[in-house]
């Protein structure tokens, strides 16, 4: 049985259709990309998978059960910006995650289970190249930094799927690549389910195990906002996601990067 | 020679620069203190420096003949008694409310009119009101302080909270957090910068409201004071007082300014204010 299974969805905002009979199934263990042009329901439809917002019509299923009415730890989220907590250092951003899950009133662990949970932070910050950062506020992290922070704290949590939005939009590109190789190590070695949203093709390409475009198939010039958006393109990139990978080293001086076409 | 919005004052020369103010107000001081003191030995319109340092002396450093007490210590004491608490609790219900009006779209929906409309009530217009039911104590006072400012703080820090992205409160639930948890480690640490600020912009209503008080009913306290030698035009008298409450009232909007820098270290830097 598919993870995500989206069913006849519909949203729309007053007189604004946005989107319209979305139907969807993710696997397990699928990297989901979505792009599409502005204002066509990508997001809208990312919010909906959060609980952020809800469908007018249609049912989303996660593990076979409705949706939660509200936004929880089966799905874990990196928006563009905002994904971090700028009052706690980055491993207090870290350690986060084990503190709201294990200790409802004080949200603080203590003892054997604190000890525990700064062994995966550790383990964490090494991973994903936070080590030396791991005292600093996010204030004083760049851009692709505090990226690479959010991503660590959404994994921490464990979540079932972890959503993306947009993730990578306002970094630069030497930044962006990096964070790509980042980001599909993480996918493999942790063999998770990922939705993430892009206006970037390229990037959809390189990262994504499946490519999905929201479109709208109707079109009136008449009223455009009278019909909605929905998955137009369904592409398997299985073998892509390989090619991109090498394609993509950030090592301009390996040989390799000049053999791919 | 460059344009004048682009010149700047060096370290020596800013120092004069912010001096130059201060000393120019003194020195129109002493010259007018003189002219009239010279037309008129007895005039207590513009005091000579020796005679308020007569009055400070009197005050501060002797004890009141009748009563035995250091009248500028005791009235200080009363009014600093007074303003502290009635910071206090519209502080703490600057906080409580302002959190949950903030962040419980339930508790907006109930509260925010309410207070909208309450601090649009003149309080100083509700003074009759609180001597009536409260007395002429201290309680009247403080609670004159907190309708005064607690209304601004309410809604000055659920604003603030409102405006929390809702992207950090979103990642926040998926990783887990109650609402209690929001609370305490989301809304508390982005509300406590915005709390003390909204506190020192507090002061200047806050004294102004206590002097007010202090003016129509009490027994000590610097504005009862002042406006008690008023009555005698006891000029050497109100001008100390009046530079004392300003030196109050800006080392304590310095120590909070100062306690804000140190305590929320991960705050963006936002200019010299």
């Amino acid at each position: 049985m598919s993870l995500i299974s989206v069913r006849d969805v519909h949203k729309g905002y007053g007189d604004v259709r946005v989107l319209e009979r979305v139907n969807l199934d993710i696997d397990k263990g699928e990297f989901c990309a979505v792009v599409g042009a502005s204002g066509c329901g990508k997001s809208t439809f990312l919010r909906m998978l959060l609980s952020q917002e809800f469908p007018d019509r249609g049912e989303i299923y996660l593990d076979g059960e409705p949706l939660a009415g509200e936004p929880g730890a089966d799905r874990g989220v990196v928006f563009q910006r905002y994904s971090v907590f700028p009052h706690l250092t980055v491993a207090e951003n870290l350690i986060a995650a084990f503190e709201f899950q294990s200790s409802q009133f004080f949200g603080r662990l203590f003892g054997a289970a604190r000890k525990r949970a700064f062994e995966r932070v550790e383990e964490m910050l090494s991973g994903v190249g936070l080590a030396r950062a791991r005292d600093l506020y996010p204030k004083s992290l760049s851009g692709g930094v505090q990226q690479r922070l959010a991503i660590a704290q959404a994994l921490l949590a464990e979540p079932k799927v972890l959503l993306l939005d947009e993730p990578f939009g306002a970094l630069d590109p030497g930044t962006r690549a990096d964070m790509h190789e980042i980001m599909l190590n993480l996918w493999k070695s942790r063999e998770m389910t990922i939705f993430m949203v892009t206006h970037d093709l390229n990037e959809g390409f390189r990262l994504g195990t499946r490519l999905l475009v929201f479109d709208k198939p109707r079109w009136d010039p008449q009223a455009p906002d009278a019909y909605g958006a929905t998955i137009t393109y369904d592409l398997p990139l299985e073998d892509a996601a390989d090619i991109d990978l090498s394609h993509f080293q950030t090592k301009p001086t390996e040989e390799t990067t000049h053999a791919e076409p | 020679m460059k344009r004048l919005i682009n010149r700047k004052a060096g370290g020596a020369g800013s120092l004069i620069l912010g001096a130059l103010p201060f000393v120019l107000l003194l020195v129109a001081y002493i010259l007018a203190s003189d002219a009239r003191l010279d037309a008129n030995p007895n005039d207590k319109l513009l005091p000579s420096f020796a005679s308020i340092a007569d009055a400070v002396d009197r005050l501060a450093f002797e004890p009141d003949k009748r009563k035995g007490i250091y009248i500028l210590w005791a009235d200080t004491a009363a009014s600093l008694q007074r303003l502290g608490i009635g910071l206090a609790i519209a502080t703490a219900l600057g906080l409580v409310l302002g959190i949950a009006i903030g962040l419980l779209p339930l508790v907006r929906t109930g509260f925010a009119p309410f207070v909208a409309v309450l601090s649009m009530v003149p309080p100083l217009a509700v003074l009759p009101i609180l001597f009536i039911v409260f007395g002429l104590g201290e309680l009247a006072k403080v609670v004159l302080i907190v309708i005064g400012i607690a209304p601004f703080m309410v809604r000055d820090l659920s604003l603030h909270v409102a405006q929390l992205p809702s992207e950090t409160l979103i990642k926040a639930q998926t990783l887990g957090a109650s609402t209690w948890q929001i609370v305490t480690h989301v809304a508390l640490p982005h509300a406590m910068p915005r709390l003390i600020s909204s506190l020192r912009l507090s002061l200047g209503p806050a004294w102004l409201f206590l002097i007010s008080s202090e003016a129509i009913a009490a027994t000590d306290g610097l504005g009862y004071r002042i406006f008690l030698v008023r009555r005698y035009l006891a000029m050497d008298v109100i001008l100390p007082y009046v530079i004392w409450i300003t030196i109050l009232a800006f080392v304590i909007d310095y120590l909070l300014k100062h306690l804000s820098r140190r305590a929320f270290k991960w705050q963006a830097e936002e200019g010299g204010l």
